[in-house]
This record gives structure tokens, sequence and C-alpha cells, in this order.
């Protein structure tokens, strides 16, 4: 899932503080999972602002609502009758909704909440840590389903660089070195003959290097 | 044991401390409340293993918020004790109410009641 952290609560009141009518709108799924924009942290946010504001002497009305998702039209479409009625969205999704939201609406200013940060997973509870960069051309299958190109430092595709110490990274003794991950469990799973085959030179126009994506499907499209 | 407590608290009770959450300390401040504080079982004697732990994280996250609002992170506190210690619950009562007493009554009651008049 796309990991992202809660923006500090001052960030946001910079963003929103000349605003009198301001709806807070979360996303029912990633950011609820790493507990940064779900319906609890919307009601979290709200509350603060509202006494933050009142507390100013400023009278600002917050309203609170959480969408299934913010990255697809039919959830954003929900919000098509109520959102002319405020001056501003702070929206808790990730960078994608937001910017979805915005390009749907285009005379309403949306404000993120969050800082989105990577595609990872939940180690536990409290703790996410990435595990895929969107590369666009998936070696999963040699590598034993280790990345080296999101989890090694230096993205290298053929076996661990010098700098390996006791399987950690040289860049911090709390990184695991991917490689030498990849390599204890190719041997684990019989498969370290994997391991002598070079993988060649990556593509790398398929990854965010070669430009804005898309991905277009003709056999779906209406 | 019939002990004295100041009669200005307001005691909500919940099955276990874990079940309160960061909104409702916020919601109380809303409203107008001075001060907060929740009072569970002993650490290591949750009945439901680690609902105080979770009550405790909570009590900072909402301190957090307070302070960055300006309302005062020292009006939510966290207090451990054992459902028999009834003087140390009275005693506890006494000083958060001191403490509250110091502190002022909080700023947006203030404001409500001058927007009121």
């Amino acid at each position: 899932m796309i990991v992202a952290e809660k923006k500090p609560l001052e960030e946001i009141i910079e963003e929103v503080k000349d605003f009198n009518k301001i709806l807070i709108a979360g996303c029912n799924e990633c950011v609820t999972v790493c507990e940064a924009g779900g319906k609890k942290e919307v009601g979290i946010l709200a509350s603060a602002l509202r006494m933050y504001f009142m507390n100013q002497g400023k009278k600002v009305q917050i309203e609170e609502i959480t969408l299934e998702r913010q990255c697809d039209h039919e959830y954003l479409e929900e919000l098509r009758n109520s959102i002319d009625q405020y001056d501003a969205v702070v929206s808790l999704a990730c960078g994608v909704g937001v910017q979805f939201m915005a390009e749907k609406y285009l005379t309403t200013p949306i404000f993120p909440g969050v800082n989105t940060c990577f595609m990872g997973v939940t180690e536990e509870r409290g703790v996410w840590s990435e595990r895929c960069q969107g590369c666009g051309q998936c070696i999963l299958g040699k590598t034993a389903g280790i990345c080296p190109i999101s989890r090694c430092a230096k993205r290298l595709l053929n076996g661990p660089c010098g700098g390996s110490t006791k399987g950690k990274c040289e860049i911090s003794k709390d990184l695991d070195c991917a490689w030498q991950l990849i390599i204890d469990r190719l041997k684990e799973l019989g498969r370290l003959d994997d391991y002598e085959e070079i993988i060649p030179i990556k593509d790398w126009s398929t990854e965010r290097a070669g430009g804005p994506r898309k991905v277009v499907r003709e056999d779906v499209m209406l | 044991m019939r002990l004295q407590y100041p009669g200005n608290i307001r005691i909500i009770r919940v099955p276990c401390t874990g079940k309160v959450d960061i909104l409702h300390l916020l919601r109380a401040f809303e409203k107008g409340a001075d001060g907060a504080y929740v009072v569970g079982c002993l650490e290591g004697d949750c009945r439901f293993d680690n609902g105080n732990l979770r009550a405790r994280k909570r009590v900072e996250q909402a301190k957090e918020i307070l302070d960055a609002i300006g309302i005062g992170g020292e009006r939510v506190q966290m207090v451990n004790l054992s459902s028999g210690e009834g003087p140390k619950f009275a005693q506890v009562a006494m000083e958060m109410t001191e403490k509250i007493r110091e502190a002022g009554p909080n700023p947006l009651k203030i404001v409500k009641e001058k927007n009121a008049a």
C-alpha cells in the first residue's frame, strides 16, 4: 500500500488559516491502514483545528468526510453537490488523491494533509517500510522475492557491493543488505543457480526516470 | 470508604481505559472541559492485557495536540492505580483539581462565554 505520514499540525494550520469553511476529507484505504488519513485521523484533525481557531477568536466551520478512495471518479463524484459550499478542502489522502480531487474540482483549493512516502508494507503496527518503487519491470522472480531496486541503496542488479558487511548495508547499520537477503533466500529455496545468472542492464524507460507514466489497456476500455 | 474528594470531577466509567480514544479527550476540551484525566489499571495488571498501555499512548498524543493548538498539554493526564486504592484515587483527584486550577479555565470556555454575551 501507499504509506504516508501526517503533516505537522502547524503546517496544516498555515495552509488553511485564511479560510472560513473547510472540509477535511479522508480516505478509507492506504492512509487508513498507515494511520495517517483515515476516519479517525480526520476526526482528530477536525477537532484540533476547531479548537485552534476558536482559541484564536476566529469563526471557522470545519466539516468531515471520509471517502472510500480519492483515486477513482465514482468516489470523488460523491462530493459534487456539496463541495461548492466549502472555501477549501484539506485532503488526507495520498498525493494521488489530492491531485485527482484538485483536477475534478477546479474552483476549490485542495490542500494536502499528509506527506506521501512510498509503497510499502506494515512490518508491525507503527512500523512501515518500503518495498516497491514501481520500476515497471519486475524481476522479483529472479531475486527470490526481494527487490534490489527498492531495497538496495545502490539499486544493484548483480550481487552485493564491497560495502556489504555482516549482512548490513554500508550506508546504515540498520539497513539490511538486500543482496545478502537475496542470496540467503535463494539458498533456502535451493535456487542458488539463479544467482549465477547475470541480470542484464535495466531498461529504465519504464521507471519514473523515463517521464510520467500511463498504463492503457485497450482490451478493457469501453 | 467515604473519602472526600473535590466535587467538580465528572466520572465517566469505561470497561477498560483502552476504550478511551484520543477523540474523546479532544472533544471534552472542545466542549469546554478544563481538564481530563484517564485512570487505568497499574501497568502490567490490565485485565485486557494492554488497554492501559494504549490509553497512555493516546494521552501522550492528546498532550501534543493540545500543546500545538495552545490549550495546554498539562490539562490531560494518565494515572495508573489499582481499583483497591481508594485513598490514592481521592489524592489524585485533589492533585488534578489543584493543577487545573493553576492552569486556569479552558481558554475556549472564555471565548464561548464572550460570544454568548
